[in-house]
Order: C-alpha cells, then structure tokens, then sequence
C-alpha cells in the first residue's frame, strides 16, 4: 500500500485507489442487493396504489421475482445495431452506472470510529470537498445518457439524449444552489462534518434558518427526482412519445446498467439529501435526552447509525415510488419554466438571505 | 518497482500531460464533431488529474463539474441539436498553409528551447501551498478561498461581471428580433 | 493575507456603481417596449447621469491625494495617472453616448442593453487604468474587450457588422490568449504578478541567468498583446474592416476609449512593471511606431471610404502617441496623455460628422457624399475640416500643439530619427485629410448627394468637438499642466 502511495502521490491515491476495493464490497453486499429488492418494492406499491396485486408469482409474495428479473435480463441476446457507434454505444451504460457507484465512496452510512470509541468506520472515505465530488460525479452520469443517446442512431434514443441533457443542465444549477445552503449551515463541505456539525448544533438542517432550509430542502428533492430522470421528470424516456428514449435500442445486460444507473442515482440523491438535510445517520432530536432510547445502547453504536441512515433512506425512496404512482409527467417547456423561472430564483433568493441570516446575525 | 516509487507522481504527470496534449490535438483535427467534443471532455479530465496530481483537490473537482459537466454537456447538446455528422470539407487557407505549418513548427521549436534549461523563479505553487493558509494546514477548498476572497478579491468579482457581459450579449445577438 | 478593509471598497466606489449602474440599466430596459419610443431617450439620459456621477465619485475620492494608494492586496492603485484617464475616459463614454442618439432609435434597439454594455465596457476600462497587478489589468482588459465585441457586431442583420464581431472577436481573444501567456511566463519566471515587485523580481530573474529566455518571451508576448489591443502595424489587421462595420458611434467608442485605456495600460506595465527592461521595450516600440506611421498613412493614401480612412488614420496616430511612450521621459510621458486627450474630442467630432451623413446599410461613407458639405451644411462642414485639420496636426488645433510636443520629447531623448518619419508621415497625410476637404469645398454636390441628417444634440455634439479641438491648439497651457501632474514615476 505504501508503495502505491508514493507512485499515485497521496491526493490521488487517496482519491482514486484506496476507496476503489472498499466501493466494490458496499455495491456488491450493499447496493445491488437493495436495486433489486426496491425494484420489487416500487412494483409492489405500484400496484398497491393501482388496486391491483404486483408480482406473486415467483416464490412467496413474488419475492424470488428480482432474481428471475436478473437471470432474464443476462441471458437474453445483446443486440447492438449496424448504424451504432459502437465504442460509444458500449461505453454509454457504463458511464452512467460507474460514477452512481463511485458515489457512494463520500456517503457516511454511519459514525466514524473515533465517534464510537473504536470499531469500524461506517464510511469508506471522507473528503473535505465531499459535496462537490457528489455534484462534480453526478454530472459525469449525463454523458452516458447523451452518449447512449447519439450513438444509438436512431431518432427517439437521440430526441430522448437531447431531452436529458437540457434537463439534468437545467437542473444541476438549482441543486448545486440548494446544497450550498447546507454547506453554510455546517461550515465545511465534507459529508461526515456535516452530519457532525447537524449533531453538534442539535437540529437538522431542514428545520435549520427557518423556513430556508426547508425551501431548500425541497429545492434539492425537486431537483434530485429531475437528475435522476424519474416520474414526474422522466421525459427523456417517455414512452409515450420516445419509445423508451435514450436506451431504445439497448437490450439485456446493457438495458439493465442503464437501468441500475437509474435506481443507483436515486439512492444516491436520497442518501445525500438524508445527509445533508436529516442528520445523516444520528437519530431524530440527537440533543433530547428524553429520546435517548432511539439509541438503542444495546446494540453496537455504528449499527445503530446505519439503521437510523437505512430507515430514512427507504422513506425517500417510497417517496420516489410514490411519486411515481401518483404523479402525471410534465410537459418539457413546463419542465423548463419551473426550473429556469422557479427553482433557480428561489434557490438564489434562498442562498442569499442564509448567507445574509448567518452574516449578520451569527 | 523501485523506479516507479522513485518516479511515480513524475510519471503520472508525464502520462495525463500527453494525454491533455494529445486529446487536445485531437479536437482539432477530428472531422466528427463529436468526436472532437468527447476529446475536449478527455482532455479537461486529463487536466483535472493534473490537479489531483498537485494536490488540488477542489481545483480539480471544480474543472470535472464545470468544464465537464457543465459546458461540454452544453457543446455536445449543440452538437446534437443541429445533427453534425460530418463537417464539409472546406479549404480555406490553403494556400497559407505551408506557411503557417512553417510558423507553427518556429513557434514550437522557439518554446521547446525556451524551456529547455529553464529555472522557474520562486516556486509558489508547491504542493504543500495547495493546502496551507498563511503556513498553517488546511483543505484545499479553503486555501482556494482564501486566495479568491483575499487576495484575489478584485479579479473574482470583476470576473463575475465579465460573465454577466458575455451572457447579456448572448442573448443580445442571439434573440430574434 | 488579512482581511480586505472596508475602505477599500469605499475607495472602489466609482466602479462598483458604474458596474451597478450598467446592472439596473439592464433590469430597467427590459421592463421597456420593444422598439423604445422614448425609452432610448430616458436610458440615454440615465446612462449620461451615471457617468457623470461616477466621474464626480473620482474627483472626490482624488481630492488632496499625493501619494499613489494601492488597495486590495495590490490589485488596485489610485493615483494621479489614474485619475487623469478615469476623467478622460469618462467623457469619452459621454460622448459616444451622446453620438448614439440617432443609431438606437432608429434601429428599433432596446436601448437599455446599448447602454449598459457601454457601461460595462467603461467599468472594464476605468478597473484597467487603476489597475496594479497583470492579473487584475487582464480580466479588466478583458470585461472592456468583451462589451466591445458585441457593441461592434450590434447591427446583427448586417453582414458587415457581424463579420466585424467575428474578426473582433476571434483576433481578440487570441490576443488576450498571447498576451496572458507572456503573463504566465513572467509569473513563472519571477513569482509576482504585481507591478510594484515585478520589475526588481525581472531583474533577479535575469541576474540569475537561468530565466532570461522565459522574461524575455514572456515580457515579449505581452507586449504583442498589448500593441494588438492599441492597434499597431503588424498588429493591425482587424481595425480596418472593425471600424467599418461596427455602428459609427462604437467606431468612435473604439477608437477614443479603448485605445486610450489600452494605451494607458501599456504606458503602466511598461514603465512600471517592466521598468528594468526600458532598453528593450524601447526599442522595439521605436520600431513598431516607426511602421505604424509609414504604413499606417501610405494605406490611408488609397481609402475612399471615410470611415476606413478614418481607421488607418487612427492607426496612424497609434503610431504617433508611440513616440511619445518610448522617450520613457516626463516630457514624453505628458505628451502622450495631452496627445490623446486632444485626439478623444476630435475623432469623437470627426465620427460625429460621419454618423450625421451616414444612411442605413452603410450608405454616405464615401468621399464623393461629401461632395459640396460646405454649401448644404457650412457649419457641419467647416467642424469637419477642423477635425480634419487637427488630425493632420496643423495649427491653430490641438492636434498639433499634441504632434509638437510629442515629436520635441522625442527629439530631447535621442530620439531624432523617429521623430523625423513622424514629421514626414504627417505631411503625407496631409494628402488624404486635404483631400476631403477638397470634396466639402471645392466639389459640388450630385442629385443623389445625401442630405445631412438634423439632430440638434448631434451637431451640438460635433460643435462642441470642434470648439474643444480649436481651444486645446490656442490654449493648451491648462491641460497641459493636468497632464503634466498625473505623471507615473519615469522607468
């Protein structure tokens, strides 16, 4: 290790090496696990919010359905198109699904070791620019779309790539803005300092600088279902008018990272958001004594983190689901209106009365 | 193994040098437009190491979000939008072509031995001060800004109205009237 | 590195509120009609008032200053050269707002944008000349640069005007690329970009040996691109085809205002930053001028568009205030300030004339449509001939007491030869200004002879030029002793 060290230079080796084994434990133990199992979950409650039933008929309540999903989708014929760019149609899936996985590098799923006394550290890495390479990676995740998109050859993959881009560039601009507010807050851009700073200062950030960092908590869940190209965003692959937008042409395993991008990309705008917004992995009102058996002392502190993290992670992704299933899609020059003329003003407007709030009266 | 140790961070910087440099010329002479664009998006990430490479960590994932995420998804949307396959060839300077390849080599070879031998002067731009505020330890994030917000206060802000400029005239020769 | 004092930015206080006035102009005009009406009236008059304002938060901020100041971290320095071309580049901008009149109502223009990119270049040039550190100058250089752009490419219908963005544009900006190059060189080579250190840590460099190579290309390049920005032969190309097809009156923005902001940089960085190396730089800008004013008028000689002549006139002149710039004595110095103080009214009056005559679509710029002035428009005429006259540098203007002063500074340096090509060039320009005036007096006007626009605040404009040129040749003593307070330590 010390050798790599001194070939890569400590910043790079510290960015780009070390966490590179760890990400691949947590996506293969922790994150594909979940995909499958939140695919199964979105369309059970679906159906539940559709009157009807949902999978059951693979094993019990349609549990063993993820895993037939996925013997499917890798056994079935990968067609590549004669007109396509193939490098690029081939390098597209994998532009979106990589830096989703590289994500969760920075994401405290819960308290580092010198916060527990010893033990595990609950995260893989901690950066001090943390929320910038989340915003810096995600943005990386467009190409594969717009990629996919032109190389396809075909007009709906390449109506649906346009689509993306000026949605997710529309867009970006709002979310970068509502996470600079946390940032203000908590006074550092590292994502375990924030959730330390939410701790130390005894309130989440939503409830923080009343009512701004609940506008820009908002602000930020508008913008992240938007990103990730979901209900009632997801017009770079309305089927109704695109086919299935961007990834028409992509079938089996190579459909499916697109699709994994998808959910990766939602679980990573959750997490942020419960980072940035819901004190990460601390129980609700860390400074009430009275809660303190939220803390559940008998179970090691660590897990107890990363089952506060799990719960408020899964309330945003029924919110997604929910979304999903209750929500029509917008129209795209409404799509634009409410970024450009709504979200970007407020999100000014808001950035600058936290800045002005915590100038003059902090 | 031990060349490498020795030599690591030089040889990294040699690698993303030549590939900033070679994608560079690619953008140039690609004929596909949007090949010509995912090189500039290349080299704007080789660049971007270069920065890791120095230790400036927030530099560099500054230059992915903005020149990558932002102005070259903005190019490649152009790109699409007006569906350039393939540029026409066009000759335009032909004729004056030797004549600037002839320039153009001087111009390298004038910088070439410029370089060669060269001392830079006091080198502020260690490492170490890529991380350091007035000499004590600090992020990178805040080294910057405290550059940008003391020192560099005037250029930062007038920078900010350059912006505003190139926006206002924009949609000035843009707009239909 | 300790925190910015909030004197500073009281200091700052006449850019920050041009740069905010230009902002409310375009928040302002946008709540406008399409086509104006009166609207352009109102923003012209509102622009006029900020300037104004701003040029009387200068004099109070100047008032009883002896010593130079330098603000914020070495960026920014007030001091009495600055003050001098804070006041002359404002009026500047005045006047070019008072020769726009015509062009933003009559082109269906939302004027507050016209206005506020004029404010925007004139914050870009007044952040320049107060400039202490390249890096500041260059982003300044730059904000003035970018405005221009787009005000020359305003006609955006017009072929002309759009290829004249273009040229602007493209040339520009490799010009700016060059000289931040030379720029970044000389950082390398020296690790300060501030002006004050930067010539002590020149002569270091070179002292050391090992970074003689990297000055010398880096003090060179950012010399191209200072001399491209003031327009010197072989930096010239784009100026011909700009000016004639930017709209007339940013022709005249372009030739008084950024010339003069870009001269005022270059006088600065060369006779403060790159002190050490006044040998060298003088001999190159001896040179240059000594092109500029050969080539400069020889191409004049064969212009019949009178913008055009104008252009190669004002690269003519770039070549004359040269002169002046590298004597690198106080003589020199102030000649070259009262020589482009002189020449702000009268290429502002000469555009004035152009701008009455001219029609849409670049109609009434050739000399035969000024066949026979002096009889449709004896007033307009005779103004014309002073500017004329004036720009030849023949007395009683003060384009010559300018011309006089500038070749006697050279002379006194040692300078005799460069002095000499100044005189004769001036006599062969005397061929194409005559020949102008020739055209207003002696020919006479066809049918199809453009009639003179009337526009009471053009003419009063033009007038004012003109009664300004006159009175700087008979009485130049006042701004001469300006000038000759406002000078920057000789190198």
């Amino acid at each position: 290790m010390q050798e790599l060290r001194d070939i890569l230079g400590p910043t790079l080796f510290y960015y780009a090496f070390s966490p590179a084994i760890k990400i691949a434990v947590v996506v293969f133990v922790g994150v594909l696990p979940l995909i499958s199992y939140l695919v199964l979950a979105e369309r059970k409650i679906l159906g539940f919010i559709q009157v009807r039933t949902g999978p059951n008929r693979v094993g019990p309540w349609g549990l063993f359905q993820p895993i037939a999903d996925i013997m499917k989708l890798l056994v079935k014929e990968d067609v590549i198109p004669n007109k396509a760019v193939k490098w690029a149609f081939v390098l597209a899936p994998c532009l979106v699904v990589g830096p989703a996985f590289v994500i969760f590098a920075v994401i405290p799923f819960g308290p580092s070791a010198a916060q527990t006394g010893g033990g595990l550290d609950y995260f893989i890495t901690d950066v001090n620019i943390g929320v910038l390479f989340v915003v810096a990676l995600a943005t990386i995740g467009v190409y594969g779309i717009i990629i996919g998109g032109w190389s396809s050859n075909s007009k709906f993959s390449l109506l649906g790539g346009l689509r993306s881009a000026a949605q997710m560039i529309s867009y970006e601009v709002p979310q970068g803005f509502s996470l600079v507010i946390p940032l203000l807050m908590a006074g550092t851009m590292s994502l375990q300092g924030i959730v330390g700073a939410q701790l130390e200062q005894g309130r989440w950030f939503l409830f923080a600088f009343f009512p701004f960092g609940l506008i820009a908590f908002m602000i930020y869940l508008i913008a992240g279902v938007a990103e990730s190209n979901r209900n009632p965003f997801d017009l770079p692959e309305a089927e109704s008018e695109l086919v299935a937008g961007f990834h028409t042409e992509y079938t089996g395993m190579r459909f499916a990272l697109f699709f994994l991008g998808e959910y990766a990309n939602m679980i990573v705008i959750s997490a942020v958001a419960v980072t940035l917004f819901l004190g990460g992995w601390a129980r609700p009102f860390p400074n009430v004594e009275a809660l303190s058996f939220l803390d559940a002392s008998f179970l090691p502190a660590g897990l107890v983190g990363v089952l506060w993290f799990s719960l408020k992670l899964s309330v945003f992704l029924f919110v997604y689901i929910w979304f999903r299933g209750t929500f029509p899609r917008y129209r795209f020059d409404q799509l634009m209106d409410l970024g450009w003329k709504w979200l970007i003003p407020l999100s000014l407007v808001t950035l600058f009365a936290v800045g002005l709030w915590k100038v003059l009266l902090l | 193994m031990e060349f490498l140790t020795a030599h690591g961070p030089a040889l990294l910087f040699y690698l993303f040098a030549a590939m900033a440099l070679g994608s560079a010329v690619l953008v140039v002479t690609m004929r596909n437009p949007m090949y010509g664009a995912l090189s500039l998006l290349v080299s704007f990430l080789s660049v971007a190491v270069l920065f890791f490479l120095r230790n400036a960590e927030f530099v560099a994932v500054v230059q992915i979000f903005v020149y990558g995420g932002g102005i070259m998804v903005l190019f490649l949307f152009v790109i699409m939008l007006i569906n350039l396959h393939r540029l026409h060839e066009v000759r335009m300077f032909a004729q004056s072509a030797p004549l600037g390849i002839l320039v153009g080599v001087l111009l390298v070879a004038l910088f070439v031995f410029s370089f060669v031998g060269v001392g830079f002067g006091p080198a502020l731009a260690t490492p170490e001060n890529m991380v350091s505020v007035e000499g004590q330890a600090a992020g990178n994030s805040e080294a910057v800004a405290w550059l940008l917000y003391r020192q560099y206060l005037l250029p930062f802000e007038v920078a900010s109205v350059f912006l505003l400029v190139a926006m206002v005239g924009a949609v000035i020769l843009g707009r239909r009237n | 590195m300790t925190a910015i004092p909030i004197r500073d930015f009281l200091l700052l206080a006449p850019e920050i509120f041009l740069a905010v006035a230009g902002m409310a102009m375009l928040v302002a005009g946008s709540y406008g009609r399409d086509n104006g009406g009166n609207g352009h009236r109102g923003c012209s008059v509102c622009a006029v008032a900020a300037l104004a304002m701003t040029g009387g938060l200068v004099f109070w901020l100047q008032g009883g200053r002896e010593v130079p100041e330098v603000i914020l971290s070495g960026m920014f320095v007030l001091d009495g050269y600055a003050f001098f071309w804070k006041i002359l580049l404002l009026i500047a901008a005045t006047l070019t707002i008072f020769l726009s009149e015509r062009f933003v109502a009559e082109g269906g223009y939302r004027p507050g944008e016209y206005y506020a990119l004029i404010l925007f270049a004139t914050t870009g040039m007044l952040l320049m000349v107060s400039g202490f550190n390249l890096l500041s100058i260059w982003i300044s250089l730059e904000l003035m640069a970018l405005s221009s752009y787009i005000l020359a490419g305003y006609f955006k219908h017009q072929l002309k005007s759009t290829e004249a963005a273009l040229k602007y544009f493209v040339l520009g900006a490799l010009s700016s690329g060059i000289l931040l190059y030379g720029v970044s060189l000389l950082y390398g080579a020296t690790g300060t970009l501030e002006l004050a250190g930067l010539s002590d840590a020149l002569s270091l460099a070179v002292a050391a040996g090992d970074g003689q190579v990297l000055v010398a290309l880096g003090w060179l390049l950012l010399a191209m691109g200072l001399f491209f920005k003031v327009a010197v032969v072989p930096f010239h190309v784009w100026t011909p085809d700009v000016y004639v097809g930017a709209p007339t009156p940013i022709t005249s923005f372009l030739a008084i205002a950024s010339k003069a902001a870009s001269f005022a940089v270059l006088v600065r960085i060369f006779y403060q930053g790159l002190a050490f190396l006044t040998p060298d730089w003088q001999w190159l800008t001896a040179a240059l001028a000594t092109i500029t004013m050969i080539w400069g008028n020889l191409a004049a000689l064969t212009q019949k568009n009178v913008k055009r002549m104008l252009a190669y006139s004002s690269i003519a002149h770039a070549g004359y205030v040269l002169i002046g710039v590298l004597t690198a004595t106080e003589d020199g110095q102030w000649a070259v300030l009262f020589y482009l103080a002189a020449y702000t009214f009268i290429t502002a009056g000469a555009f004035g004339t152009v701008v009455l005559l001219e029609r849409r679509a670049y109609a009434g710029e050739t000399y035969e449509d000024y066949a026979g002035l002096a009889r449709r428009a004896p007033f307009l005429a005779a103004s014309m001939m002073i500017f004329l006259l004036a720009l030849t540098g023949i007395p009683p203007t003060g384009g010559f007491v300018g011309k006089i002063y500038l070749f006697a500074a050279a002379v006194e340096a040692g300078w005799v030869w460069v002095a000499v090509v100044g005189v004769l060039t001036s006599a062969i320009s005397l061929y194409y200004y005559m020949g102008l005036i020739v055209q207003m007096y002696l020919k006479d006007a066809e049918d199809t002879t453009p009639e003179p626009l009337y526009a009471p605040g053009l003419l009063a404009t033009v007038g004012l030029c003109a009664v300004i040129t006159v009175l700087l040749g008979l009485l130049p003593g006042p701004l001469i002793e300006l000038a000759k307070g406002s000078l920057l330590p000789l190198p």
